[in-house]
């Protein structure tokens, strides 16, 4: 047997190799920067520019494509084309955001990180390791690991590959589920559940693609797309081995009934790991899952349209449903996250065109607002023994008022849950509208009927807090039970997303025109 | 310049949000912030009517496509701004009138804690009010209708402490909100019949359109101006409007946004010019108005709410003009720039005399402050001489164009519409003597702890300009009809009519009736002494002292039906509705909570729910595929 070394175009893997890099020399300053303090500011120095630098990179091989689709990196396997890297791009602004709100600390000087991520919560090492002063600044790395796995992960057109980017992206990510500083148990819990889960849903995935392998004797997508359209739509087990692979990427999408780790990771996670997942994970899984839909299982449309259909159905019925009764905020935006993958879902009815540029879009405008809603919640804490501020004031309740105790915040969040219920002048509102037109384009116009119901209804829990936090008094006697932070690196974070939440709503067509220029693939090995 | 109009309602906007949310650390120079961004709307404003002037010949106008909101989809909706004759003639009066009532509210609103807050409102005025008369389309010039009306409320209600001011202020909200449920009828009616919102499709495609859908969309949008300019039947929210402080009544409720729906109807005049009905009904509900606002004036001894009635007469007779077609639409726009200015210079008169006076406001109380406020007396009297239009002042050049082309036409109108605008001039010269001879002459009638002086430079100063304004601007306009042909390419060419009457008859006429009612005026309340408290009075002076029982009337007729009737479906809706959403919500919750138990929290139960659904969805594909 002869293995012939692959021919790799390495020039347009830079970006990712530059997150990459950085992330393993994030790892050798965890060795050799002894003081936790010093350590904190270089990883964020570090992590910070190598994303900066990363996303101009992007933007130059960008502004070079110049009309050309893109490059082959690796025949069959790896492809930089327009369409992913307006993806890199975004996942890189979602990492940025998210690093910012890594490193961002209470009044009290505490990060949203244990001080040591191996001690057992509440013993003795744990009050000691805190009292040293001791920080988990791996938190960096991990996270860079996860972006640039990401990154990989929408450039990649063979099934195998993009098996191992997934898991590339999604290791990382279980351990920084586990570090939370307060409510540590509840972290692990998550974590054990996320990898249980996310180990279930990569053996459907792994299973499905050996299916289609056995079906096609094909891994790599363009050329799987070729041989269904010789073998039919009639294939039972190519059919199963699809229907597989899709549950893997739904899985990480968050659809309905591949959910149940959401709302349970959401809440158990420190706040801005939950924000860096729900915005990055979702947009990562989204564009892989256009990849493979457009690429490999076109054919197999019709077919898959009633998969697309039902998920969507459900997962728009079950996170409605279900943030109508919750009652603790991260909960409720974790099934409002469940309705949202239904949205994204919408848009793939009759895979049109159109869905290839609205798609982008819609987790952009997501993402975005997103990362400001967790941003706000790392701000409002219950106020603790010492007098300072402690954990996160998570109940529905505690957000009474809030409007009284910070008007900007108060807005800010009312901007963004604006935006999750897609009124007009916020971001969401263009995003829900092109992807229900691209679905309306594609002849699927009850499924929109059942979205727009749903939107409608998702919008009286949005709202709800909106009163909450502007027509509801401060509860008698708990003026004091809640202070506001006021984080430097989180403000930033919260005031950027939500000026792009509103700029997005209201001058919109630029960043429409880059997704279209965006909407093309290339087509590799046919 | 014409080209970064769009800078003229940034500017102001940008400094009313920096103003609101720079908190307190802007008290101290907010106000200058709020004069500058007005000035430099005002400079934009110059800049573009100079360019339009120096490019001569009928300007067309000039479309800016600011961004496109959705590209390429069905709803094309570009956010634009028109540019020509007449959105200039209102950028340069908003902004115009604007700065200068700026600068009299530095001095008006010193010893206000608040003040940097009333200057963002204002600035958030000036920039709703341009875009409303920039937009090339009725959807972004809703926006800015809108935007009025919220700073219109805000100003009316800036001091919500007293109870009844927040109270005029809901009331002006309330009524607003029936007229732009006119608007939007008109904007739904339009985008059914010409499939856009933007000016040009609309009007291109209006002369195709039939009748009776122009006469439909045209009443629509008279509802709305009749709702923002306090046209009968919608006018009782402006004499209650003048809680608001005074500079917000000369600029708001005077000189530019109760104006805006003589904008709107003359903005529009290629619907109206096909549709003849809703014309008339304009012109008649103008007519009404004219004369309506012109008795309540004469009733009010409250010096603001006078003003306010005299208002709402005046824009009467924009109205009027308005409904006459395009030999009206030029002298409508006209009178509206000269009332524009002769108005807001009494107002800040008016408020003058209210900050020597304690802030009284009853006439009764006033008398003889000519010798001590030589500054007010003198700009005010121009004012005054200008709305009862004495040749050569301001008033005169507009207000008898008016009158003359009312007569103009067939059959029972111009005899109708004609006399209304006669009698109004007579009886305005009465009420605005009255109002001109209590405040200033006769004898001292001051409270014992008045103490009047002269106000400060900061507040005379731009009183003198808009004086200025009133004695000279008309006569400048009307000059070779400059104006007029000014505003040719957006009114259209009027063919020349002769009136029923002939010219220089209606002209005596006019000025008799005035001498008539000034003369009297003199007689009652110049000459002879005017009782401290007021008289019992005739049924007429009663009933136009009560606003004509409009509130009571409103009370009966809407207000206690409609309390019935919403009470009715409140019961019902509580009981059918309520009773059906309620117990589906509970349904919902009851499904939410069950289902939530679906959630157990371990892990089995979750991988055992993505099996089931994996198990589903394949056999439902694969069977269905097979």
């Amino acid at each position: 047997m002869n293995f012939v070394t692959p021919e790799i175009a390495w020039a347009p893997l830079l970006p990712i190799m530059i997150v990459l890099g950085a992330a393993a020399v994030g790892v050798l300053v965890e060795s050799f920067v002894k003081s936790p303090h010093l350590r904190r500011v270089t990883q964020l120095w570090l992590s910070g520019a190598a994303l900066i630098v990363a996303g101009v990179a992007i933007v130059a091989q960008w502004m070079a494509l110049d009309g050309s689709a893109g490059t082959e990196v690796m025949a069959t396997k790896i492809t930089v084309d327009g369409q992913s890297l307006v993806w890199q791009l975004m996942l890189v602004i979602f990492g940025f955001l998210s690093v910012l709100l890594f490193a961002s600390r209470t009044s009290a000087g505490e990060e949203s990180f244990t001080a040591l991520g191996s001690v057992p919560p509440g013993s003795v090492e744990e009050k000691l390791a805190r009292r040293a002063g001791l920080k988990v600044t791996e938190v960096f790395p991990l996270a860079l690991f996860a972006v640039g796995g990401m990154m990989l992960f929408t450039c990649i057109t063979d099934l195998i590959f993009l098996f191992v980017a997934l898991e590339l992206f999604s290791l990382p990510l279980y351990i920084l589920v586990a570090l939370a500083r307060r409510r540590r148990l509840l972290s692990q819990e998550a974590a054990l559940k996320y990898f249980l889960l996310g180990a279930f849903s990569s053996a459907f995935y792994l299973f499905g693609a050996a299916l289609i392998y056995g079906a096609t004797t094909q891994t790599d997508m363009a050329s799987i797309g070729i041989a269904v359209n010789v073998i039919g739509d009639k294939d039972g087990i190519l059919l199963t081995g699809a229907v597989m692979v899709l549950v893997g990427l739904m899985f990480k999408i968050g659809a309905a009934p591949f959910h149940s780790w959401v709302p349970d990771v959401y809440q158990g996670s420190p706040t801005p790991v939950t924000a860096f997942m729900g915005a990055a994970t979702k947009a990562a899984a989204t564009a892989a899952l256009v990849r493979v839909m457009y690429l490999a299982f076109a054919p197999l449309e019709w077919e898959l349209s009633w998969m697309f259909w039902a998920v969507a159905i459900v997962s728009m019925a079950v996170g409605t449903v279900l943030a109508l009764v919750q009652t603790d905020i991260k909960r409720m935006l974790a099934y409002s996250a469940v309705a949202h993958a239904g949205f994204i879902l919408v848009a793939f009815a009759g895979l049109e065109q159109q869905a290839i540029s609205a798609l982008p879009f819609y987790l952009l405008t997501y993402g975005l607002a997103t990362i400001g809603a967790f941003a706000i919640i790392t701000q409002v804490r219950e106020r603790s023994a010492e007098g300072g501020a402690g954990a996160e004031a998570v109940r529905l309740g505690q957000w009474a008022g809030l409007a009284k105790r910070s008007p900007a915040l108060a807005t800010a969040m009312a901007l963004f849950l604006l935006s999750f219920a897609g009124i007009p002048l916020t971001a969401g509102f263009i995003g829900k509208f092109e992807v229900f037109s691209a679905a309306v384009a594609g002849g699927g116009w009850p499924l929109v009927l059942i979205a727009v119901i749903a939107s409608a209804v998702a919008a009286f829990f949005y709202v709800r807090l909106i009163v909450l936090m502007f027509f509801t008094d401060i509860p008698e006697g708990a003026e004091d039970t809640v202070v506001v932070e006021q984080e430097p690196l989180s403000r930033t974070v919260i005031y950027v997303t939500a000026a792009a939440t509103l700029i997005l709503g209201i001058v919109p067509a630029g960043v429409l025109t880059v997704m279209e220029d965006a909407a093309v693939f290339l087509v590799s090995g046919s | 310049m014409q080209s970064l109009i769009w800078l003229a309602i940034a500017i102001p906007l940008a400094s009313a949000a920096i103003l609101l949310l720079a908190g307190r650390r802007a008290d101290a120079w907010g106000h200058w912030v709020g004069v500058i961004a007005s000035s430099a709307a005002f400079l934009i404003g110059a800049g573009a009517l100079m360019e339009m002037i120096s490019e001569g010949g009928a300007h067309p106008g000039t479309t800016l496509t600011l961004w496109e909101f959705i590209p390429g989809s069905e709803l094309s909706v570009d956010v634009g701004l028109l540019v020509d004759p007449l959105s200039i003639t209102f950028v340069m009066l908003i902004t115009f009138v604007g700065t200068l009532i700026h600068i009299y509210s530095v001095a008006y609103m010193e010893h206000d804690p608040a003040r940097r807050r009333f200057f963002a409102y204002l600035n958030l005025f000036i920039a709703a009010m341009l875009l409303l008369v920039l937009a090339d389309s009725y959807l972004l010039l809703f926006f800015g209708w809108e935007g009025v009306g919220l700073a219109s409320y805000l100003l009316i209600g800036f001091w919500n402490q007293k109870n009844e001011y927040a109270t005029a202020a809901n009331k002006a909200f309330v009524v607003n909100r029936i007229g732009d449920i006119g608007l939007i009828i008109a904007m739904g009616m339009m985008f059914a019949a010409f499939g856009a919102l933007d000016f040009t499709t609309v009007f291109a495609e209006a002369p195709e359109a039939s009748t009776a859908t122009l006469t439909a969309i045209g009443l629509a949008l008279l509802l709305a101006a009749c709702g923002k300019s306090a046209q009968f039947p919608l006018q009782s929210w402006l004499g209650d409007a003048m809680a608001g402080p005074t500079p917000v009544s000369a600029l708001i409720h005077a000189a530019t946004m109760v104006t805006a729906g003589v904008y709107l109807i003359v903005r529009s005049a290629p619907i109206f010019n096909g549709a003849p009905n809703a014309q008339l009904v304009v012109a008649v509900v103008g007519a009404i108005t004219l004369l309506l606002g012109a008795f309540i004036g004469m009733a009010k001894d409250d010096i603001k709410k006078a003003l306010a009635a005299s208002t709402m007469s005046q824009i009467g007779y924009m109205m009027l003009a308005a409904g006459l077609g395009p030999i009206g639409y030029a002298f409508a726009i006209f009178h509206l720039v000269t009332h524009g200015f002769f108005k807001a210079g009494m107002f800040l008169g008016a408020g003058s005399v209210m900050h020597a006076m304690n802030d009284q406001v009853n006439m009764r109380r006033f008398g003889a402050l000519r010798g001590v406020m030589v500054i007010t007396w003198v700009t005010f009297g121009l004012g005054w001489l200008a709305i009862l239009g004495i040749p050569p002042f301001s008033g005169y050049w507009s207000k008898d164009k008016i009158i003359e082309a009312a007569f103009v036409g067939d059959g029972w109108q111009p005899w109708v519409l004609g006399g209304a605008a006669l009698v109004g001039a007579g009886l305005t010269a009465f009420y605005m003597s009255r109002l001109f001879f209590m405040t200033f002459h006769g004898k001292a009638r001051w409270t014992d702890d008045a103490h009047p002086h002269e106000s400060s430079l900061l507040m005379t100063i731009p009183m003198m300009i808009l004086a200025v304004g009133s004695a000279f601007l008309g006569l400048f306009l009307a000059t070779g009809d400059r104006f007029a042909h000014f505003l040719e390419p957006v009114t259209g060419h009027a063919e020349h009519h002769d009136p029923v009457i002939a010219i220089p008859v209606i002209i005596g006429l006019t000025l008799a009736l005035v001498l008539v009612g000034t003369v009297i005026a003199w007689m009652k309340y110049g000459r002879a002494d005017v009782p401290e408290e007021a008289p019992a009075g005739s049924l007429v002076t009663i009933a136009a002292r009560n606003d004509f029982f409009q509130d009571s009337v409103n009370r009966a007729v809407f207000q206690r039906p409609g309390q019935h009737l919403t009470r009715t479906l409140v019961y019902g809706d509580a009981a059918i509705v309520d009773g059906a959403v309620n117990k589906q919500a509970r349904g919902w919750a009851r499904l939410g909570e069950s289902s939530r138990k679906l959630q157990t929290g371990q892990v089995r139960s979750y991988a055992l729910t993505m099996l089931v659904g994996v198990v589903l969805i394949a056999l439902v594909i694969v069977l269905g595929g097979m």
